[in-house]
């Protein structure tokens, strides 16, 4: 932020709109900077490398005509030196007693689980020498399937952060596990018999081996008691589910088995327990294979535009706080008995003046449309309920599926994941009235941090002081370590032996890679020392946890050990599906909830950021710099909002606001969204971490200060105050847009081929006409090129995008990042263009600002035939491979950025600085060890994972054999939850890859500059409801 | 005008002019030639190890296969240096007293590694794969030398990209066939000396060895940047 003196130009809404209404124009555009032709879009729109982007640290930029010569005549000296050195000597470190298994320079793939908010995803991690370097997901886990997301990708990250907590620490100092363990024992002859005022504060607990050391621990001492809180758990869905069967259940989805899905504000498809599968089970009824095929609907009502909303046929605006009487009237639609009075004064509490609670007409036909569908695909259909919503959308949400007869079809019901389903912010604040009272005598934290998190009227801080003894067990000395006697550093999933419930209630294990790389223990040894049971490992606590729980016996468990171990989880072990039935009373409940807000009121809604969540992974850099779906933001949260609601208050992207919400403050900067809900206004949590380690601690603001316990999710009566000051934010969404206008047309057929980047139809006009993404005219291309065509003889690479699976949650980004050796760069070289990443996800609009629909399309390298950048490099740095890759020689690169210049696609980048981190030694243990580590002056660009292509490639010729289809599967495809990206060999034609880019949908990017990219996408379809129109 | 320069300055002119051309001539093939030698490149330089172990003595006095102690060279990109553990599998029961040896029982003893100083070392941004090389054919002793006659192992070529494209741009030059890979004692085919290919075929002489061996173990010459460079 800075006091800028220009103030920031309120949005000129009828400038754009008249700017939209254009005849001829093109139909999707990527940002309001692109709308508004700003000066900064422009800037980022012709120059490859735009050197002064605003907001980004001047200081950087000052050279003086001195200084240039004394570089220019020091890089001569140099350059002509740097060619003399030397190899240096290296050694060799054999192993004394070589490990089994281990064959040097061959990675090994463990399987482990990595619990995130209580629920397990199964994982195979790739391990070099004993370093774990890569996550991907564990194809035979029922919560994966082979695909994982951003979090999971970047949690490698974090196991290296060179930041995580390393010591125990007691009051501040350095001090011993041994030491710890000795004052549990004390403490715990202290408060022996009874055990009054032991406390244990946990995060949401699935793990069978922790539940039964603290349900030990309860027995022990009757008198101590178990809290557990999360700041974005799932107390509206374990409410919802109380409010509609009388006990919280778990609800599973099936998203492969509905055709018609409507979410109620649910981000799905990235966000909650089971979004992995989901996303897969989602996609798999958007594919395509002809027009024939049947694809799924989807309806989304939501504020905030989230991956979710993007993917949605038709997508609803609606402020948060409101779609409760959506659903009540949708509920009504499709047949839930929601008596009259519901209907006539709904959610109203009781004192508040009657309001007119009529749907809108646009949003009453809307519903009625919507209602029909669902009503017509009856055990066919599925309606989903977000956590941002209350408990009565999700109960309401059960009732609509029990109506449709979908339960037991679309979606089913098991036993909580959860050992113990409590109501968490309740649960805290049982804790925090015992700490006020003085009753709490040891408290034992275990994982977590409130002191950053909790609930802001809490006051969790101040209450935390007031125990006598306070333990934390976290991966960080973070803000609730800092209040605490003792902080035990916790050992990171990929240190650990545990066990997790999946989504479905399958058990998968944690199992380590790495022995401890710090003084870390797991939290099950943290409860150990509690139990008497100090002096055993996290193995043995959890291989006899299970001896005692399995029927298998002796050589038989034995066995099932094995097995379970080297699948990463225990099979046949899902929760069974059990039935539910509604509760009697359920319908009176309605009427007891919280208000709709006015509808001139802003609304502030909370939602977990999308890279770094609740907060944790805010010293994560890859997360932090992963462009959030939508806005593209990185490196911040904002205050989001629609452009109409910033320009009935004159609010423009950037300004600096203080935001007042029940009685707390805020100091936020303004971020237009378009497709955002009118009078909302939403704030991811996580950011403004004060103690969170180099990269996490300081970037965006803490909207847990806003947040109370009775407004959690939404806030009504928002107010917004300019301050006067600018913000800048590093948002990507109008970087690298790849430019027409720049080339301008010179003949009518030329203009014929200039084809929307990202192809739509919908799915009538998609059967009507099957080729509709092709050019329209198939000129000869070829011939064209004064130089002779190559014959591509033995393998071809190509790669096949399906927009109409891709979900845009990023976890290809973060995939290539983590095996690419992909360099994280920081805010200010974001704001320049200069993020580094490989794969992007080029987000684009169509349509107005309020309700535009949205388009992500993951862009690589697009390995063209005719490549521009391989004819200007000066040094033969980048070439052609007979296989039809780019190939980039780093070692030869001397950074003339020419070949970058002459991208049509924006896919190279450059090292302006030494991004690659080769000082923190904590670090070198990440990297992946057949990937170059780039250094300054070097351009750099997707390979399609060449290092994989010849692994594959030397296996094969040493096995005589050619390469099998779905042998090579790059890191971005080995990620896509939704299988959106298909990778093989185009010269075999039985190949998965063939067979897609044979589908009449496929099509290339700018086709007119006969560049034959070997990346082609397959255009994304849309299926809408005849019945509502737009 | 007089003139300025006496006509001995001609002299002193051209000597200038051909002597700047020798001297900046004579630097870069000084440089060139540094480039290129033993000093600079390590080739034929043989490196001072904790132990000076002899592969003469193992590998050519007493034949042990190379995958003995390089297990993992027909698997692996990287060839795989013994664990201690591996010396110990003999030194444990010959020469137990020997002096030269104790680095390799004091490993054993107290669980820490040799250190051993790296021979044959390429740049980091060179991938370079031992098992694609021996399982088409090209012989350990092709880059590493006449490794059995090496009492103190030294780096026999000077691994440079031209070499490396001087087999990968005709690999029939120095393709044997499969089961003399891990002869150190092999020689090309001679009237004196002819090879048998797998099946039987007798070779007189390299050419048609190698092309027929190309042939044979499908051997492509791989030149674009990516086959190492990633």
């Amino acid at each position: 932020m800075s006091s800028d003196p220009k103030p920031n130009h309120a949005i000129d809404l009828d400038a754009i709109r008249a700017r939209l209404a254009q005849p001829g124009g093109r139909r999707h555009w990527q940002s309001l900077e692109q709308l508004q032709d700003t000066k900064e879009f422009r800037n980022f729109l012709e120059n490859e490398f735009p050197s002064n982007a605003e907001g980004a640290d001047k200081e950087r930029d000052v050279i003086n005509r001195r200084d240039a010569l004394k570089v220019m005549a020091a890089s001569a000296a140099m350059a002509g030196l740097s060619a003399c050195t030397k190899l240096p000597t290296e050694k060799i470190v054999p192993y004394v007693r070589a490990p089994e298994e281990i064959i040097p320079g061959k990675p090994l793939f463990y399987a482990t689980s990595m619990a995130l908010q209580g629920v397990a995803t199964g994982l195979l991690v790739e391990s070099h020498m004993g370093r774990p370097t890569k996550i991907e997901g564990n194809p035979d886990h029922p919560g994966s399937l082979g695909g994982t997301d951003v979090f999971l990708q970047a949690s490698v990250l974090g196991l290296y952060d060179p930041d995580r907590s390393q010591t125990v620490v007691f009051e501040g100092r350095i001090s011993s596990w041994q030491a710890f363990v000795a004052e549990m024992g004390n403490l715990q002859s202290q408060v022996a018999p009874k055990g009054t005022g032991v406390r244990i504060l946990t995060e949401t607990v699935t793990s069978p081996t922790l539940t039964a050391q603290i349900r030990k621990l309860l027995q022990q001492f009757p008198e101590a008691k178990w809290h557990q809180y999360e700041p974005c758990g799932g107390d509206n869905a374990r409410e919802g589910a109380r409010l509609a069967f009388d006990k919280p259940l778990n609800t599973v989805y099936r998203f492969d088995q509905a055709k018609v899905v409507v979410s109620l504000d649910s981000d799905f498809l990235v966000s909650g327990p089971g979004h992995v599968r989901y996303a897969r089970e989602f996609a798999s009824r958007r594919a395509l294979e002809g027009p024939q095929s049947e694809m799924s609907r989807l309806y989304v009502v939501e504020s905030m535009p989230t991956s979710t909303g993007a993917m949605a046929d038709h997508r609803l605006p609606m402020r948060t706080s409101d779609i409760q009487l959506f659903a009540l009237h949708l509920a009504s639609a499709v047949g839930v008995s929601v008596s009259e009075p519901d209907m006539a004064t709904p959610l109203l509490p009781p004192g508040q003046v009657p309001q007119p609670q009529r749907l809108s007409p646009t949003v009453e036909n809307w519903l009625t449309a919507v209602a029909r569908d669902l009503l017509s695909n009856r055990g066919k259909s599925l309606v989903v309920a977000g956590e941002g919503q209350p408990p009565v959308v999700h109960a309401l949400a059960h009732a609509m599926n029990e109506a449709l007869g979908n339960s037991g079809k679309t979606v089913y019901y098991t036993e909580p994941l959860e050992a113990n389903p409590v109501n968490q912010t309740e649960s805290l604040r049982d804790l925090v009235n015992d700490l006020n009272k003085g009753h709490v005598k040891l408290l034992v934290i275990l994982g977590g941090n409130p002191v950053y998190d909790a609930p802001t009227d809490f006051g969790f801080g101040f209450a935390l002081l007031k125990a006598k003894t306070r333990v934390h067990c976290g991966l960080y000395n973070d803000e609730t370590a800092e209040l605490c006697n003792w902080h035990v550093p916790a050992a990171h999933y990929l240190e650990s032996w545990g066990d997790g419930r999946a989504y479905d209630g399958t058990i998968g294990i944690v199992q380590p890679l790495i022995a401890p790389i710090y003084d870390g223990h797991t939290l099950q040894e943290v409860a150990a020392t509690l139990t008497g049971d100090s002096g055993k490992s996290a193995h043995d606590l959890l291989r006899e946890y299970w001896q005692s729980q399995r029927p298998e016996k002796d050589r038989a468990f034995e066995a099932f050990w094995e097995r379970s171990l080297h699948d990463g989880l225990m099979a046949n072990t899902a929760l069974p599906a059990i039935s539910a039935q509604l509760h009697p009373v359920f319908e009176r409940e309605f009427s007891s909830t919280a208000a709709a807000a006015s509808p001139n009121e802003l609304e502030l809604v909370f939602r977990p950021d999308p890279t770094i969540l609740d907060g944790r992974f805010a010293n994560n850099g890859w997360l932090q710099e992963t462009p959030k779906t939508v806005t593209r933001l990185t490196w911040d949260n904002a205050a989001m909002m629609s452009p109409v609601t910033a320009a009935q208050r004159g609010l423009a992207s950037g300004d600096y606001v203080t935001l007042r919400s029940g009685g707390h403050e805020l100091k936020a900067g303004v971020l237009l969204v378009p497709g955002h809900a009118d009078n909302s206004v939403t704030l991811h949590v996580g950011y403004g971490r004060r103690r969170a380690g180099s990269v996490g601690t300081g970037p965006g603001f803490n909207a847990y200060f806003l947040r109370t316990s009775s407004a959690q999710w939404v806030a009504s009566g928002l107010q917004i105050e300019k301050t006067g000051d600018t913000y800048f934010f590093a948002s990507v969404q109008h970087q690298y847009t790849i430019d027409f206008e720049g080339h301008p047309a010179e003949e009518e057929s030329v203009n014929a081929f200039r084809r929307d980047l990202v192809q739509v139809a919908t799915l009538d006009e998609f059967r009507k006409d099957p080729n509709f993404a092709k050019a329209p005219e198939t000129t000869e291309s070829h011939g064209l090129s004064l130089y002779p065509d190559f014959k591509y003889t033995g393998y071809a690479w190509g790669m096949s995008i399906d927009l109409n699976r891709c979900v845009g949650c990023n976890a290809c980004v973060v995939a290539c990042q983590s095996e690419n050796n992909i360099a994280v760069v920081g805010k200010d070289q974001v704001m320049r263009g200069r993020a580094m990443h490989w794969i992007r996800i080029d987000t684009y609009f169509d349509g107005g600002l309020e309700t535009p629909e949205m388009y992500f399309e993951p862009l690589p390298c697009m390995q063209c035939e005719n490549a521009p950048c391989e004819y200007v490099c000066p040094v033969g740095a980048t070439t052609h491979s007979p296989e039809g890759l780019n190939d980039m020689t780093y070692n030869r690169c001397v950074g003339t950025r020419y070949c970058s210049n002459n991208c049509p696609y924006k896919v190279r980048r450059f090292n302006f600085y030494l991004y690659s981190d080769y000082k923190t030694p904590s670090l070198y243990g990440l990297r992946n060890p057949n990937v170059t580590v780039r250094s300054r002056g070097v351009m750099e660009k997707c390979t399609y994972c060449v290092q994989r292509i010849n692994a594959a490639k030397i296996r094969s010729e040493e096995e005589n054999r050619q390469v099998r289809d779905g042998e090579i599967v790059t890191a971005c495809q080995q990620a896509c939850p939704a299988e959106a990206i298909i990778f093989g060999d185009i010269n075999d034609k039985k190949s998965r890859v063939s067979q897609l880019k044979a589908q009449s949908r496929d099509y290339v990017l700018l086709a007119d500059l006969n560049t034959r990219p070997r990346t082609s996408y397959l255009a994304r379809v849309r299926n809408p409801n005849p019945e509502i129109h737009e | 005008m007089p003139q300025i320069f006496h006509h001995s300055t001609n002299f002193i002119s051209r000597m200038s002019i051909y002597g700047a051309v020798l001297i900046l001539g004579g630097l870069a093939l000084a440089l060139y030639e540094i480039a290129l030698s033993p000093w600079y490149t390590d080739q034929n330089v043989s490196r001072e190890q904790p132990v000076p172990f002899s592969h003469r003595h193992h590998a050519g006095e007493l034949g042990i296969d190379c995958r003995y102690c390089h297990t993992s060279v027909e698997k692996s990109s990287f060839a795989g240096l013994p664990p201690t553990q591996t010396c110990m599998s003999c030194h444990s029961q010959i020469w137990t007293n020997a002096g030269m040896l104790e680095p390799v029982r004091a490993s054993y003893r107290d669980d820490v590694s040799l250190s051993w100083t790296r021979v044959n070392a390429l740049p980091d941004f060179v991938y370079f794969d031992h098992s694609i090389h021996v399982n088409k054919g090209i012989g350990c002793t092709t880059c590493h030398g006449p490794i059995a006659d090496m009492p103190l192992t030294y780096r026999a070529a000077s691994l440079y990209m031209s070499w490396c494209l001087n087999c990968h741009r005709q690999p029939a030059e120095f393709v044997r066939p499969k089961s003399e890979v891990f002869n150190p004692y092999y020689q090309p085919p001679s009237h004196d000396h002819p090879v048998t290919a797998e099946d039987g075929t007798s070779f007189v002489d390299q050419a048609a060895l190698g092309s027929y061996l190309v042939k044979e173990y499908k051997i492509q010459s791989l030149q674009h940047c990516s086959t190492c460079h990633r």
